[in-house]
């Protein structure tokens, strides 16, 4: 088991998918796995999957989400990311 | 870990690959539990080779399955056994086997523990010899232990241990989170089916309804005790248990018998239930394509619970129950925590009880002898 620092979202910092998990594209979006805490998360839209897949492109998470979602869905976006830094899916760079 | 509704209708139609494959590496078993699911016992003399068990290892990765569910018969039987969850584990397909102890000595222990992505269940159905040695034979319990110490030695992290609750095991819960807590292992509860040699079985140790009563309240103040999904047709007792809380035969999950054959679960090894072999065509063809399926992943009928206010708590149940019990796809589970299942059996009039296809079985009970 990882000794888990609790990860704190921060929307101003730079953050990427944990190379420790695996994404699966489905139909309603896409499946995580994290290999080493083995949780399974799953992911409810396509357009976070982009938003999961290509954070780590951006300066910071808030970069991310003004390129690739509408501002006024920004509020869900950061909600479901801090979701998955807890779950550890996404980590800070 | 709670799943909205949207979500599990979602996975009811099916996924694009399973999440829970299970692959029985072999028939051969130096056990003979009296309840085993797949019949097991002697090797049969067509299960892949080790070629062929990479090539499917290559498959599974291809198709981002991201863990497999190894178990037999004894997985450990196999002489390739090492060779083929390290090809696994190489590739990042986690392994998460199931055993019965008995070829874990310490130097199996080692191995074992330096092997990443790889989660360990040992199988006991009792929390003293006595108990599960009556389901697993002579000897059996203590091997379990032995296997339990040496990967607790060898520092191996935590292991699972897993219990089928039968109505003498389910009186132990509190013993068993003991035992469990005394390794430093995680406890996983899961329910007897009426498949394989349970078919026999079942009428005599399936828990009766007070007990499911007691579990259910047990489990429900216990979330981290795993059940592999496997108690969903309790939740119509109240909350959800953890879990999808769904049958996930053919949709989210199946099984993959030594010789290739596809079934839609691992507990309803029967021909009924085949939905293609892995030689035939390749995994990928038979999860994406097979008839049996796809017919699983159309909207469920509720049958004769339409008129029950739970369904959409239990779902009706579970498929291999029903089947292997005599009762017909649309009637309740046979453990239906409101007793429609007992009154559905009752009223057959004749037992049809289906026998599982293919048996394993050695045709002279065995002993175990002590190390």
């Amino acid at each position: 088991m990882t000794t888990s620092t609790v990860a704190v979202f921060d929307a101003t910092a730079p953050w990427q998918l944990n190379e420790q998990v695996s994404l699966r594209d489905e139909s309603f979006g896409a499946l995580a796995y994290h290999h080493v805490t083995r949780r399974l998360v799953f992911l409810k839209s396509r357009e976070l999957v982009d938003v999961v897949r290509r954070v780590g492109e951006f300066e910071s998470a808030g970069d991310a989400l003004d390129a690739l979602v509408p501002s006024d869905q920004r509020g869900r976006y950061l909600v479901a990311l801090t979701s998955l830094a807890r779950s550890e899916i996404i980590r800070g760079r | 870990m709670g799943v909205d509704f949207s979500l599990r209708d979602r996975f009811e139609r099916g996924l694009a690959a399973p999440i829970c494959l299970t692959w029985e590496l072999t028939y051969a078993c130096n056990l003979a539990c009296t309840h085993c699911l797949s019949s097991s016992g002697r090797r049969d003399p067509n299960e892949l080779t080790t070629s062929e068990a990479k090539a499917l290892i290559d498959e599974i990765a291809a198709m981002q399955i991201f863990y497999i569910n190894i178990g037999g018969g004894e997985p450990m039987m196999r002489r390739d056994f090492f060779e083929l969850i390290e090809h696994a584990v190489d590739q990042h397909v986690g392994v998460k086997f199931s055993t019965n102890g008995t070829r874990i000595d310490e130097a199996a222990a080692r191995r074992l523990a330096s092997i990443d992505y790889l989660d360990i269940q040992v199988s006991i159905d009792g929390v003293d010899a006595q108990t599960s040695d009556r389901i697993r034979g002579v000897g059996s319990y203590d091997q379990a232990r032995r296997a339990m110490d040496n990967l607790k030695a060898a520092d191996f992290g935590q292991f699972k241990i897993s219990v089928v609750m039968t109505r003498e095991s389910i009186e132990q819960l509190d013993g068993f989170e003991r035992l469990a807590a005394h390794y430093g292992a995680e406890l996983r509860l899961t329910r007897l089916r009426p498949s394989g040699r349970g078919v026999d079985t079942w009428q005599e140790l399936h828990p009766t309804l007070e007990q499911n009563r007691r579990l259910y309240k047990w489990l429900i103040e216990r979330p981290n005790v795993l059940t592999g999904d496997s108690f969903f047709h309790l939740s119509a007792l109240g909350e959800p248990l953890s879990g999808l809380n769904l049958c996930g035969a053919g949709r989210v999950v199946c099984l993959i018998d030594p010789v290739g054959e596809v079934y839609a679960c691992p507990f309803v090894i029967h021909d009924e239930f085949r939905a293609g072999n892995v030689r035939a065509t390749g995994f990928r063809d038979v999860w994406q394509n097979s008839e049996l399926f796809r017919s699983l992943r159309e909207p469920g009928n509720a049958g004769a619970c339409t008129s029950c206010g739970s369904y959409d708590a239990c779902r009706g149940g579970c498929m291999a129950a029903k089947f292997f019990t005599g009762l017909e796809m649309s009637d309740p589970d046979p453990e239906c925590v409101f007793g429609h299942g007992e009154s559905a059996l009752a009223a057959k009039r004749v037992s049809l009880r289906p026998t599982p296809s293919p048996d394993h079985s050695r045709r002279i009970p065995v002993a175990i002898s002590a190390r």
